[in-house]
């Protein structure tokens, strides 16, 4: 698979979805059917490092979104 | 005089067991005296508002935390949790409360001059209070600013060669009994292994790889002091193939009462003298010991190594020379479905380094469990809904007696089209002819 293009997709998909700012990592996988789900958790770990995409956590459970969108910690008043 | 009046909390202190309200207040105490003048990065008074709004909380009946965030240390995706108090006006000191977990050395030893490093440092950065250890094995740091994570990362990494542990839909930290450093019941280094696959299991560790939550805990015998049967995901219990080692000159001391049973615990009362029949023998869960005169016999094929007659008599009996490890899956708490205990999945595997076999299994229920896994569906939930044939097909393990743990309890194995002479569509005239009803 060409990493370039699933960037454009997961950034294109992700941009898609109104209303829904994080995902579960299985949502990432649907979008690539046919990819193994090690090869995309990769790409998707990937893309958190370079500060395209974000982790969201409960601390049990992890969420991922682009960076910046949805509740972010500013709105806790922390900085 | 106390920052919140916290009578509901005062009152915890007076049962008989050591009370986390006097440890917080102790805290409270020094953080106010500060005796060593550290130059405290978040608020001194953090302590007192934890039990003010815990306090608040028992009066409501309600929690005053909200759950979640997206704070964290660069490059990992785990080992902060973020935690944020609703009543920030109230409780400054916990408005942002972000808890760190640290990955506990294997068997949790550690000197005392890295444990004063580690307070120090919590002390400076964080709100001096720790857990130790949390239930995941990790060293738990409570409650810092999301502008100390980096700092206190930086320190850990750099200057104390601790890394953080996992939360999240990651592996979380793989924790250990303290096995053949102290114990002369375990089957195998546990350390090594737990050391080992924390090592080579890095990423899965730090950035989120899975469904949900993984746990791998590691038990040098059956005892299972770290309860990992009860508590992981994938349990790894020692254990031995051959015979349990009999001393019957011991057997006789320990009938004689020579030597206590028990190794002497359970000395604070007289039980009377010792009977083996009764405390050994009768309580065998497959009644597979016996005397013969004063010998004691035992049917090691019946054996379940289940440690009980090793544990009376730890010095008559030991266990055996052939010895390795089983593996059990999907154990679990109950959060979204009821709580699991593991099943036996590999009930022997030799446990040397550099565990080819064991990761090979491992790697084998998380490409099942990654592809198959539902959001928030445990390894066990998964086992459950899509039975334990396929995790044995997707294993590549070939079911054995020791899977079916009583005979018509869990009867998982079914027939395949395919292993049916004349498959489904066999002619049922032709079978009537000579099979009448
Ligand atoms: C009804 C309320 C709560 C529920 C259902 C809940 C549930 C949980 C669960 C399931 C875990 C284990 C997470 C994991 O390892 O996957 C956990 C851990 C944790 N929770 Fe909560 N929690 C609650 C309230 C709180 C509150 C009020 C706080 C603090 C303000 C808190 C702080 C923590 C921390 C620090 C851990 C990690 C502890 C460790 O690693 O030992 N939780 N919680
Ligand atoms: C009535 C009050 C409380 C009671 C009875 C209580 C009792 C307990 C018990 C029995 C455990 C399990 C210990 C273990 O097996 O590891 C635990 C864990 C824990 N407690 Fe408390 N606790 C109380 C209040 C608090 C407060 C005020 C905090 C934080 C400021 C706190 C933080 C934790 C954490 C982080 C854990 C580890 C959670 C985990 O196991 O993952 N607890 N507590
Ligand atoms: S689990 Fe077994 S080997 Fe490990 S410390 Fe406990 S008794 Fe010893
Ligand atoms: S280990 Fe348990 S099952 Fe085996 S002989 Fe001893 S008491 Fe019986």
């Amino acid at each position: 698979m060409d990493e370039v293009e699933a960037r454009k997709t997961i950034v294109a998909t992700l941009e898609g979805k109104k209303g829904k700012s994080k995902f579960y990592l299985k949502d990432f996988y649907a979008m690539f059917p046919e990819e193994k789900p090690r090869t995309i958790k990769n790409i998707v770990n990937k893309m958190v490092g370079e500060g395209t995409l974000e982790y969201w956590s409960s601390g049990s459970t992890t969420l991922i979104g682009l960076k910046g969108v949805g509740k972010q910690a500013g709105a806790e008043h922390e900085d | 005089m106390a920052k919140h009046e916290t009578p509901m909390l005062d009152q915890l202190e007076s049962g008989p067991w050591p009370s986390f309200v006097s440890d917080i207040k102790q805290e409270i105490a020094h953080r106010k005296a500060n005796p060593n003048n550290v130059e405290l990065q978040i608020p001194a008074e953090v302590p007192e508002d934890i039990l003010g709004v815990l306090e608040l909380s028992f009066k409501h009946g309600r929690t005053h935390w909200k759950h979640g965030g997206i704070v964290g240390v660069f490059g990992y995706g785990g080992g902060v949790i973020g935690r944020y108090c609703d009543q920030p006006e109230m409780f400054p000191g916990v408005a942002h409360f972000h808890t760190i977990r640290v990955n506990q050395p294997a068997g949790k030893f550690y000197s005392t001059e890295f444990l004063r490093k580690l307070c120090d440092l919590w002390e400076f950065r964080g709100s001096g209070i720790t857990n130790m250890h949390g239930s995941t094995g990790d060293i738990v740091f409570l409650g810092t600013h999301t502008k100390q994570l980096e700092e206190i990362f930086f320190e850990l990494t750099h200057n104390l060669n601790q890394d953080l542990g996992g939360s999240g839909s990651n592996l979380r930290t793989p924790s250990d009994c303290i096995g053949q450093a102290r114990c002369e019941y375990a089957c195998y280094d546990t350390q090594a292994l737990c050391h080992a696959l924390t090592n080579e299991y890095q990423d899965e560790l730090h950035r989120p790889a899975f469904p949900y939550k993984f746990k791998f805990k590691f038990d040098g015998c059956p005892n299972c002091c770290v309860a990992s049967i009860a508590r992981a995901d994938m349990s790894f219990v020692g254990t031995w193939r051959d015979d349990i080692k009999i001393d019957q000159e011991a057997v006789k001391a320990y009938i004689g009462g020579e030597i206590a049973p028990n190794a002497g615990a359970h000395s604070g009362r007289d039980w009377g003298p010792f009977d083996i029949q009764k405390e050994v023998i009768g309580l065998c869960p497959t009644g597979c010991m016996w005397m013969e005169g004063d010998k004691l016999m035992i049917d090691n094929r019946e054996c379940t190594r289940c440690m009980h007659c090793i544990n009376v008599m730890p010095r008559a009996l030991r266990i055996g020379d052939d010895r390795g490890l089983s593996i059990l899956v999907g154990a679990k708490a109950p959060i979204l479905d009821g709580a699991q205990m593991g099943s036996l999945l590999v009930p022997f595997i030799k446990a040397e380094d550099p565990y080819d076999e064991i990761k090979e299994v491992i790697e084998k229920v998380w490409d099942w469990w990654m592809e198959e896994g539902k959001n928030r569906e445990r390894l066990g939930e998964l086992i459950k809904r899509q039975g334990f044939q396929r995790l044995l097909e997707m294993t590549e393990i070939e079911p054995t007696p020791q899977h079916v743990k009583e005979p018509r309890s869990n009867p998982y194995i079914f027939w395949k089209e395919e292993e049916v002479e004349g498959g489904w569509q066999r002619d049922v005239n032709k079978f009537r002819e000579d099979h009448k009803r």
